[in-house]
């Protein structure tokens, strides 16, 4: 018949929609392109400017893990690569038009939202999520305005983890440091006027189960005119089984047991590493408008040391007076479509391998697929996981590319449609030069633009 | 780290890469440049090697030494280098980063594994 004679004098080509343009849509989308000759990917973003969490999580001071972005340049150049910006999916477009549009659709949308921790003064003035003073230092736009209260001594945060370390280190770095880097200008001003002298950094379990790695750590032992502060009590118990640990944790373990013996020295700032506290309540100071103390629960661990012991409730408690918590205690995804199947308790989109349940061709890679843990390496490796996965799809026909997956063009007809107006990745090209000679201007590597509109301004 | 010799006298030796198949990739490498820059310059296809571009803030140039060959380098690992690697998947006591390890003049026929998979060992929450 006349459909079969033509799909088989002109193959249809396949077109892979991608959402999401961090870590995992770019790796996911270099192994596509890398392991089929033919497929088209469209990478879509609802932020006029590419690279998730590297351009808006990565801390300022960590320039040299950004260099992924060179290779993620590669990939947007490639011929069959295209960038779409500003175009949020779940909004802008369904995943049911994109479906028709697309042979595959592939989320790498990450984790947007965060976990909070369930105590009662939450929403005390002084209070935040880590996810939005990041995003406020790093120029995430929606976080641009938080202002967030620095006028006290002492800081606690909530979380052993990495992130965590990231904000306890940009609270405690002089200025002048920082002012070479390319955190925001708003930050900045503020950062410079704040009083904070004392950070806790408090975590539920105990030494042998941090989630932070040793490179953060080692950095928080080199602030300058900081101490970083350990008890030995809590410590030592480690040194009798140290030497029968593997490799990671041992390394970190010595680290610990090291700063916490180390001479206290003399400096205007103090960084302390504090376990087994579980927050209970945030109070309000006595003229109520602001954060007070925190008042923790102080747990003790329970089986044989090692990384898996649980931490259980005592009934000792101590209050920690301080004028601003921020919770650290993990970032969450949430479903942007009601068309894809969503574990909302563990926070991802239901999948095996990358290939979502019962959809075909619907897949998932990166924070989104796995859940918020693991280094851009981490993300890497799902992402060219999942890119093999769908060429496998493609090669055994699990999949089929038809002549009605027309891709961008299609795409450009349902968005103008609606009003909206894409990014191209040359024109976040524009963005990303105006961003480095307003920088340069003030001897940072980059000025961020902080806001959508100033993004826009410069494309239209 | 590695210091470039002129021009005039860029000794070559030739390297083996073994990668997570056992596929043998034999390529010749300038005496004085790091391994990283070896397998960019020859265009060494290991899947995301490199990310960080040499600077020490990633661990995907992991390479897995022989010890005999391990014991030869001359130059000990950094902490910094070390912290890095102690997220690499499939550490083992021989490992090294890539783009901290020079080509020497005795290192004529060297062969270097190339790790599987990649580690999940960073956790950015609690
Ligand atoms: C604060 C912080 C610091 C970190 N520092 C480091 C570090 O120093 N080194 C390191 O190796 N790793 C670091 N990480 C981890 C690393 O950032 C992650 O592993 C990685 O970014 C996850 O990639 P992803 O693509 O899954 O998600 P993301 O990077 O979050 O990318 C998701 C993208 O999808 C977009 N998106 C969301 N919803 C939609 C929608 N509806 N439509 C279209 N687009 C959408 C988002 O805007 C975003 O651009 C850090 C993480 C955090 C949170
Ligand atoms: S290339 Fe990143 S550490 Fe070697």
């Amino acid at each position: 018949c006349v459909i079969r004679y033509l799909s088989s004098t002109s193959e249809a080509t396949p077109h892979v929609c991608i959402v999401g343009s961090g870590p995992a849509g770019f790796y996911t989308a270099q192994q596509l392109l890398k392991g089929h000759p033919k497929v088209r990917v469209d990478i879509l973003e609802k932020l006029p400017v590419p690279f998730g969490l590297v351009r808006f999580g990565v801390a300022p001071d960590h320039p040299e893990v950004k260099n992924v972005i060179n290779t993620f340049t590669q990939t947007a150049q490639n011929d069959r690569c295209r960038f779409i910006g500003n175009v949020h999916v779940g909004d802008d477009v369904t995943v049911a038009q994109l479906r028709h549009l697309y042979t595959a659709v592939v989320f790498c949308y990450g984790a947007d939202d965060d976990r909070t921790l369930g105590i009662p003064g939450e929403d005390i003035h002084g209070v935040y999520s880590a996810r939005s003073f990041v995003g406020w230092y790093n120029g995430l736009p929606e976080n641009t305005q938080l202002e967030p209260d620095l006028d006290t001594d002492t800081a606690v945060l909530v979380g052993h983890g990495n992130v965590a370390l990231d904000i306890a280190r940009i609270l405690l770095t002089p200025v002048d440091i920082l002012k070479k880097t390319d955190i925001t200008q708003h930050a900045l001003e503020a950062l410079s006027r704040s009083r904070v002298r004392r950070v806790y950094t408090v975590g539920r379990r105990g030494p042998l189960q941090v989630a932070f790695t040793i490179k953060e750590l080692r950095e928080m032992t080199k602030i300058p005119d900081c101490t970083p502060v350990i008890n030995k009590e809590d410590i030592t118990p480690l040194e009798s089984i140290i030497k029968d640990i593997p490799r990671p944790r041992k390394r970190l373990s010595e680290l610990m047991i090291k700063t916490a013996k180390a001479e206290m020295t003399d400096s205007s700032k103090e960084w302390h590493l504090k376990f087994l506290r579980s927050p209970l309540e945030i109070i309000a100071d006595n003229t109520n408008s602001r954060v007070g103390a925190i008042r923790l629960g102080i747990n003790k661990l329970e089986g044989p040391l090692d990384e898996k012991q649980k931490s259980i409730p005592t009934e000792e408690e101590e209050s920690l007076p301080c004028g601003l918590v921020l919770r650290s205690i993990g970032y969450k995804s949430i479903s942007i479509d009601g068309a894809i199947p969503f574990d909302t308790k563990q926070g991802i989109i239901k999948n095996t391998a990358g290939r979502v349940h019962g959809e075909n061709g619907l897949y998932c890679s990166g924070w989104v697929r796995r859940g918020p843990t693991g280094v851009i390496l981490t993300t890497m490796t799902d992402g060219f996981d999942v890119g093999k996965v769908i060429v496998e799809d493609l090669n055994s026909g699990a999949i089929q590319a038809d002549h009605t997956h027309v891709g961008y063009d299609g795409l450009m007809v349902t968005l103008n449609k609606s009003g909206v107006k894409t990014v191209s990745f040359s024109e976040w090209e524009k963005i990303d030069n105006a961003e480095s000679r307003n920088g340069e201007k003030v001897g940072k590597p980059r000025e961020k633009f902080t806001n959508i509109k100033s993004m826009m301004d410069l494309v239209t | 780290l590695c210091t470039s010799k002129p021009k005039a006298n860029k000794e070559k030796v030739t390297i083996n890469f073994i990668d997570a198949d056992g596929t043998k990739m034999s390529t010749k490498a300038t005496v004085g440049d790091n391994l990283l820059d070896v397998v960019i310059e020859n265009d060494i296809d290991i899947d995301g090697f490199g990310a960080c571009e040499g600077t020490l803030a990633c661990s995907t140039c992991h390479l897995i030494f022989d010890q005999k060959d391990y014991d030869k380098l001359p130059e000990e690992p950094t902490d910094e280098e070390l912290d890095m690697l102690d997220l690499a998947y499939g550490l083992t006591d021989t490992s090294r980063l890539g783009c901290q390890v020079c080509v020497s003049k005795d290192m004529e026929g060297l062969v270097v594994t190339v790790p599987g998979g990649i580690a999940d060992a960073r956790d950015p929450n609690e």
